[in-house]
């Protein structure tokens, strides 16, 4: 962890060199702010991993309350064996300082053909049952979720495919 | 001898001559549109007669011109791929459509409850060439940004509708994601607005507004014509650094230009091998459309 720290604290640290060194006429030319260099210039991650953050998009009140908050959820674990979630996987989420599990229902990260991708990463809370907290999806989902919910609906486990009848339209 | 020599150099300082044009771009180049005239007359010269292609095929059917990659070049692979994709065109209308146009596309889904989905949506991507041409659609539905790949020769695809024939000031739209969503929102429902026959492909000046920063891409560095407000969100640094990487040169690279696309005279050569195929094609769609908008009544009592 020690080692992790340091390195990312000699990494910008050299990039705030770097920065300095090729803004440094800028700097001593017009009058900028030192505060305002921004150390992270690469894009945000579009994978759903640990601490990404998700739009809920059910009508749930902690889900609602949440996003009006301005403070959406963020996964805190993506229960499959790779780590990152893609559609249909279930997630467990930090919201309100609680913990929730959900169900990834659109995802920003590039798709298969004739799949939608989403300009947000959609997220529906349930509960262990695997019933929505909410009793309506305000945005489409996609056809593919029909087949990969039921699929991963087993006999005595969680029944997934209440999800979809809360949906309001397919895409 | 002589001859040789003569039609060797006129080859060559056609070459020069004309600015080749890239497989996907549309814009029309200024030294093209006024050599394009004189240049089928000189043709008329040699004996062999030839079938005479009309110049508008490069841009109707784009993905008949193999990439221009040297190391993706086979001939032969890509003479066997034209087959294919005139094959799959006497199955499927695939009409005429630009980046910017308006398309629904219907196709075959085995999650849906009906078998099959239709998506209406702005084409904002045309890539790729041969049977793996694609074109990205993107709508927002339910104020929810979507976008969907499709593939030209897909055999799921059911059926492509253009709803509105038009072309947008850019190659690609990717800005329409860092855009107000009010420029990517189409109607679902919406009817084809036909265009009159022979009449030139619009384009549509329309400049999109965009969201302030942060934004997926550098707009700023891309040169576009279709943003209107882009000044009002870039700061001295992002003009200085947008000129710092501009590269004003490029144009003037031949080498550069030759590599990327292909010779006007084998895109001649190409389109020779297709075009009576496709003006068949095209000639029967025209009549059975006729048949059917005579035949078909719209508004049953």
């Amino acid at each position: 962890m020690a080692q992790i720290l340091l390195r990312n604290f000699t990494r910008a640290g050299n990039a705030a060199l770097l920065t300095k060194g090729t803004s440094c006429s800028s700097i001593t030319g017009t009058s900028a702010e030192p505060g305002s260099c921004q150390l992270h210039t690469t894009p945000a991650c579009c994978e759903i991993r640990k601490l990404a953050r998700l739009r809920v998009v059910d009508n749930s009140d902690l889900g609602k309350r949440a996003m009006a908050e301005g403070r959406p959820p963020r996964c805190i674990h993506v229960y499959n064996k790779r780590g990152v979630g893609l559609i249909g996987d279930k997630v467990l989420v930090a919201i309100k300082g609680q913990m929730k599990k959900g169900i990834l229902v659109g995802l920003k990260q590039k798709q298969r053909i004739k799949q939608p991708q989403f300009d947000s990463n959609n997220l529906v809370l349930i509960d262990d049952n695997g019933s929505p907290l909410g009793t309506r999806i305000h945005v489409p989902i996609p056809t593919v979720l029909r087949t990969i919910l039921k699929e991963k609906t087993l006999a005595k486990g969680a029944d997934y495919t209440k999800v979809l009848a809360i949906a309001s339209r397919y895409v | 001898m002589n001859i040789n020599v003569r039609i060797l150099t006129k080859s060559v300082s056609q070459q020069y001559a004309f600015k080749r044009i890239v497989t996907f771009s549309t814009k029309p180049t200024q030294q093209a549109a006024v050599a394009a005239v004189p240049q089928q007359q000189e043709v008329t010269g040699p004996s062999v007669r030839k079938p005479i292609v009309p110049a508008h095929y490069r841009f109707v059917y784009p993905e008949f011109l193999p990439d221009p990659k040297i190391e993706w070049r086979n001939a032969i692979r890509e003479k066997l791929e034209r087959l294919d994709m005139l094959d799959r065109r006497r199955q499927i209308e695939l009409p005429e459509f630009y980046v910017g146009s308006i398309l629904a596309v219907t196709s075959s889904d085995p999650h849906a409850a009906g078998k099959t989905s239709r998506f209406v949506g702005i084409c904002i991507h045309r890539e790729r060439c041969g049977l793996r041409a694609r074109f990205i659609l993107r709508n927002v539905i339910d104020h929810q940004g979507i976008e969907v790949v499709y593939e030209l020769y897909d055999p799921t695809i059911q059926k492509v509708e253009v709803l509105r024939l038009e072309k947008r000031l850019d190659d690609s739209l990717f800005y329409l994601r860092d855009a107000l969503p009010e420029f990517s929102t189409f109607d679902e429902n919406m009817e084809a607005e036909p265009l009159e026959e022979g009449a030139p492909v619009p384009i549509n000046d329309i400049k999109v507004v965009l969201r302030p920063r942060p934004w997926l891409e550098r707009w700023e560095r891309q040169n576009l014509l279709g943003v209107a407000n882009i000044e009002q969100y870039i700061k001295d640094k992002h003009r200085k650094s947008a000129e710092k990487v501009q590269k004003p040169w490029e144009k003037f690279d031949l080498m550069k230009q030759y590599r990327a696309t292909i010779p006007e005279e084998e895109q001649k050569e190409i389109f020779a091998e297709v075009h009576t195929e496709l003006h068949t094609l095209e000639l029967q769609r025209k009549r059975n459309k006729r048949k059917r908008t005579f035949v078909k009544p719209k508004h049953l009592a």
